[in-house]
């Protein structure tokens, strides 16, 4: 009799696994398939790599003839051609994300705090939206605003004759340059971080910048030694972002930094920000066309895999420089 | 000590303090002085913006390019509009979404509501984090590979036995990837919203766990899903890399073969993104009215977005989880 | 209302309250013998100075003037918080303000050191001085330099208990000093407030992992570092258990020679068992001034009365 009034759980309990099951099985479809394509492309770059050793990272002759050279030689029927020098991309682009994101870390921290703690009421809730608005525009828009105001205003107020003609048999000073893709990614990455680091410093608990006021300490130092250092995860996490944006960033830059793979030399004096050059995801942009050639393939593969693994290194550096704060953080 | 055996003592005046900074030192005005001055130069600069491309915009948009589709030629009326391109926009992001958020809500209800063995947990974070911390460029590249292969040339226009690889397909499954992450962290985030209490408040009344999931949970998370939903939209219709490179870069319609909608999935087109980097001086048709014009629609398109996230956010925060 | 100062100069009668019991004043505990962690160590004594009696036992001669409030209102927005209330605040007593939730003592607190400016819609008249000089001419931070403040909830700073003291050390002095230069002062901070010996050496300890009594006890010894003129305590005692509280309140009776001390308290009996001066306010204003003695056994006030009985509260 008691049967009769047993409870049927089991159906319940099935219809759960299954349901784990099916997601888990999805996640783990997922992450096959995203790990399979990392390992894939690392696959396809290794000849690459294998054919030039550690003079890949190097520096000898124009990059571009021996691109060139290496398309040439996958569509003759000779011998293929995998010679690949790499250094001025590997410059061009740190460079270019160094400095922009350099100076827009330091301009962004500025501010961030003067957006959270001192900017009048009125102006913070114009200026909140249209930080985040800033952030999700696309790039080719500021890759406009680039070609449009910034090149030619460097290239017909910033290059004076003589430089161009110091240079002239090399590259040509035209406004597209190392200057022009640094200020225009600059403003590009700037509403990310300003973004990232005001949420930061909103989350510090008020309870601790009242607790500084109310020991005499101005409130300049409160928000920097007490907010700043409190939103550091933050501040990590938002630098961490920008520079892997930056670090994509394919279109903008082929649009103003020029058509060279040209590594700008700080020897050259003033000249120097105002070389052309070109990064490392701009020059597989460039010659996304001629991929079908197999050495011209393995080159293009072996360049991304070189920015795949800047950008994990940048999150594992990322996280590592969050380890140190969790000791005396009530969070992260 | 006892506080009987207290000394007893007078109040009397105090020591004179050690000597001490000025309340505001100088570093500190010169900081706030900084802060002040970069604060009100970025506003300035994020006006100046908006300015420029309203009124360039307005200057150059005109009813007729939403209508007529680009053409090759060379002066401003000869090249037509951006009909197609802006179809190709919301064809590409819709492909992208769907194939984005039936995943990207499948995974973050795992992770948030299962999530054993927590090693597969785990791993799927950091991958989920290594897409998102990835170049559209590579993710461009791997999407190559994989529509070239014969076994997906389905997907895209081949002819003599070469896979041509590009095709709305290709670009929008590859979009999709640049839309996971954040449709993950979204729904995620909102999920782990929910206080236990309501989960275990349906568990009491019998409901399983998947049921719990779609009929309390996901409806509750609901302005997440929205905002993760509408964040992804923004960067698949922001991107260009993964467009230039995997649909093919005709400006229009490029039908392959002729079922309906799968011919045009099929084919290959432009979106907003490409026509404004063709026509930019750096590129090939050099209009840059017409590049402005297209670069405004996008902006309102963002625009658009950006408030309906807003409007998202602004109603979950009034659903307050009293605990 | 009447305006009630003693004069200014006037002596606290020494001790008859060792044994007294407290009367009819609500929730005291009346059987001897049930002080919790008696822990001071008062055995000799011929009844434990918690049971039923003040605290206190040493006579303070003098009491200078510090403070001065004057006709203050304060309002946030259209309500007002505090209404036209004069009260004197002195080095070597210790004033405590009581009163029912929302009655403004709060706000009154807040605005002897202007942390009442931190809120956009506040209005304020009448005035507060500071030795003679009223505080709306000097500069807010350094105002607050010589009145500090402890907050209802601990708030200690998430770095070290080494930090956390030195923090207002190295911010305020003249060049910033050395690690080995503060240890001394940081010591001495922790020793006043009865954290020293549970922490030992051990000064690195992330602050925020300390229980919620000890975190309570930095944050005096943080604002001690500042060596105020005035220490401001908002409830310091309400999240925190028995223990803590006593030591607490040890604490404050011990610092009131060097600091003029102003307590909010909800709390009844430990307004009686720290308090020279007690100021009772209700919705706003000032309705009862006078030592504490008088104000818990012999109200003047109808409301004091019913107050202090626990007829509302």
């Amino acid at each position: 009799m008691v049967e009769e009034f047993r409870l049927d759980t089991e159906p319940t309990r099935d219809s759960d696994r299954r349901a784990e099951l099916m997601l888990g099985a999805l996640v783990c479809l997922v992450v096959v398939l995203l790990l399979g394509m990392f390992a894939f492309v690392l696959y396809q770059a290794w000849p690459s790599f294998s054919h030039n050793g550690l003079s890949w990272f190097g520096s000898r002759g124009n990059v571009d003839s021996q691109i060139q050279a290496i398309f040439n030689s996958g569509t003759s029927l000779g011998h293929e051609v995998y010679a690949f020098h790499g250094w001025p991309l590997i410059w061009g682009t740190a460079l270019v994300v160094g400095g922009a994101v350099t100076i827009a870390f330091v301009c962004s921290l500025f501010v961030a705090v003067f957006i959270v703690e001192f900017a009048p009421d009125a102006l913070c809730r114009v200026l909140e939206p249209v930080v985040r608005l800033l952030a999700s525009v696309p790039s080719v828009i500021y890759g406009l605003v680039g070609v449009f105001v910034l090149v030619p205003l460097i290239g017909n107020h910033l290059i004076t004759q003589g430089s161009k003609a110091s240079v002239q048999g090399i590259i040509t000073l035209n406004g597209y340059s190392l200057l022009a893709g640094v200020a225009i990614l600059t403003v590009m990455v700037a509403p990310v971080m300003v973004a990232i680091f005001s949420d930061g410093l909103r989350a510090v608990p008020r309870g601790w910048i009242e607790a500084s006021l109310g020991l005499g300490i101005n409130k300049w130092r409160t928000v920097w030694k007490i907010g700043v250092r409190t939103a550091r995860p933050a501040i990590v996490a938002g630098t961490v972002l920008a520079t892997a944006r930056a670090l994509g960033e394919a279109v903008m830059l082929s649009m103003v930094c020029g058509v060279v793979s040209f590594a700008p030399n700080p020897a050259d004096g003033w000249i120097f920000f105002v070389e052309p050059t070109r990064p490392l995801a701009s020059t597989i942009i460039a010659f996304i066309d001629d991929l079908s050639t197999p050495p011209m393939r393995h080159t293009l593969y072996a360049i991304a895999a070189v920015l795949l693994l800047s950008a994990a290194l940048l999150s594992f550096g990322g996280w590592a420089a969050k380890q140190p704060m969790k000791r005396y953080g009530a969070r992260t | 000590m006892s506080l009987l055996e207290l000394p007893v003592s007078q109040p009397g005046p105090r020591a004179p303090r050690a000597a001490q900074s000025p309340p505001w030192r100088l570093i500190d005005r010169i900081g706030l002085a900084v802060a002040w001055l970069l604060g009100l130069l970025f506003c300035a600069l994020a006006g100046a913006l908006v300015l420029y491309f309203l009124v360039q915009g307005i200057k150059y948009v005109r009813p007729s390019l939403f209508l007529t589709n680009p053409s090759p030629g060379f002066t401003a009326t000869a090249t037509g509009g951006f009909l197609d391109p802006m179809l190709g926009t919301m064809l590409v992001s819709a492909i992208a979404m769907a194939i984005a958020l039936p995943i990207g809500i499948g995974v973050a209800v795992w992770l948030s509501e299962y999530g054993r063995p927590a090693a597969l947990a785990r791993v799927a974070e950091s991958t989920i984090e290594m897409i998102a911390g990835t170049p559209s460029i590579v993710l461009a590249l791997f999407g190559i590979l994989l529509f070239e292969s014969p076994a997906l040339g389905f997907l895209s226009r081949s002819s003599e036995g070469v896979v041509f690889g590009r095709s709305f397909f290709a670009a929008g499954a590859m979009l999709s990837l640049v839309a996971l992450p954040l449709v993950v962290s979204n729904v995620r985030e909102g999920l782990e919203a929910i206080p236990d209490h309501v989960r275990e408040a349906s568990y009491a009344l019998g409901k399983t766990k998947f049921a719990t999931t779609r009929r309390v949970l996901l409806p509750a998370a609901r302005p997440s899903v929205l905002t993760g939903a509408m964040l992804g939209a923004g960067r698949v219709i922001g991107d260009t890399a993964i467009i230039v490179v995997l649909l093919g870069a005709t400006l229009t319609f490029d039908r392959s073969g002729s079922v309906p909608l799968l011919s045009t999935l099929r084919g290959t087109g432009s979106t907003l993104t490409y026509y404004v980097f063709y026509n930019a001086p750096t590129g090939e048709g050099n209009q840059p009215t017409k590049a402005y014009a297209a670069a405004f629609v996008l902006l309102m398109i963002v625009l658009a977005l950006n408030v309906g996230v807003d409007i998202a956010t602004r109603r979950s925060r009034r659903l307050r989880w009293s605990s | 209302m009447e305006f009630l100062t003693p004069p200014p100069v006037r002596r606290l009668t020494g001790e008859e309250s060792v044994t007294e019991p407290l009367g009819p004043t609500r929730g005291l505990p009346a059987p001897p013998g049930n002080g919790n962690g008696n822990g001071n160590g008062n055995g000799s004594a011929p009844a434990s100075p918690l049971v039923g009696g003040r605290r206190r036992i040493a006579s303070t001669p003098l009491a200078i003037d510090r403070m001065q409030a004057e006709a203050l209102s304060v309002a946030y927005g259209r309500k007002p918080a505090v209404d036209s209330v004069s009260l004197p605040i002195r080095q070597g007593e210790v004033l405590a303000l009581i009163g029912p939730s929302g009655c403004g003592k709060t706000t009154l607190l807040r605005s002897l050191n202007r942390l009442t400016e931190l809120n956009k819609d506040v209005s304020q008249s009448g005035r507060i001085t500071l030795d003679e000089v009223d505080i709306a001419t000097l500069d807010p931070t350094a105002l607050r330099r010589r009145v500090t403040m402890v907050f209802q909830q601990p708030n200690p700073f998430p770095m070290s208990v080494f930090d956390n003291v030195a923090y207002v050390l190295r911010e305020q002095a003249a060049r910033r000093p050395k690690r080995a230069a503060l240890r001394g002062a940081v010591r001495d901070a922790l020793a006043r407030a009865g954290l020293l010996d549970e922490l030992g050496d051990d000064l690195d300890h992330p602050a925020l992992r300390l229980s919620g009594g000890q975190q309570q006890r930095l944050c005096i010894a943080r604002a001690l570092a500042a060596d105020p003129e005035v220490l401001l305590l908002d409830e310091p005692c309400s999240a925190l258990d028995p223990q803590s509280t006593q030591v607490i309140e040890d604490l404050i009776v011990r610092l009131r020679e060097d600091v003029a001390v102003v307590i909010v308290t909800h709390n009844l009996q430990q307004a009686y068992r720290v308090a020279d001066y007690v100021a009772f306010m209700y919705l706003g204003r000032l309705v009862e001034y006078g030592t504490a003695r008088q104000l818990f056994r012999t109200p003047r006030e109808q409301r004091t009365r019913e107050y202090v009985r626990g007829e509302f509260g």
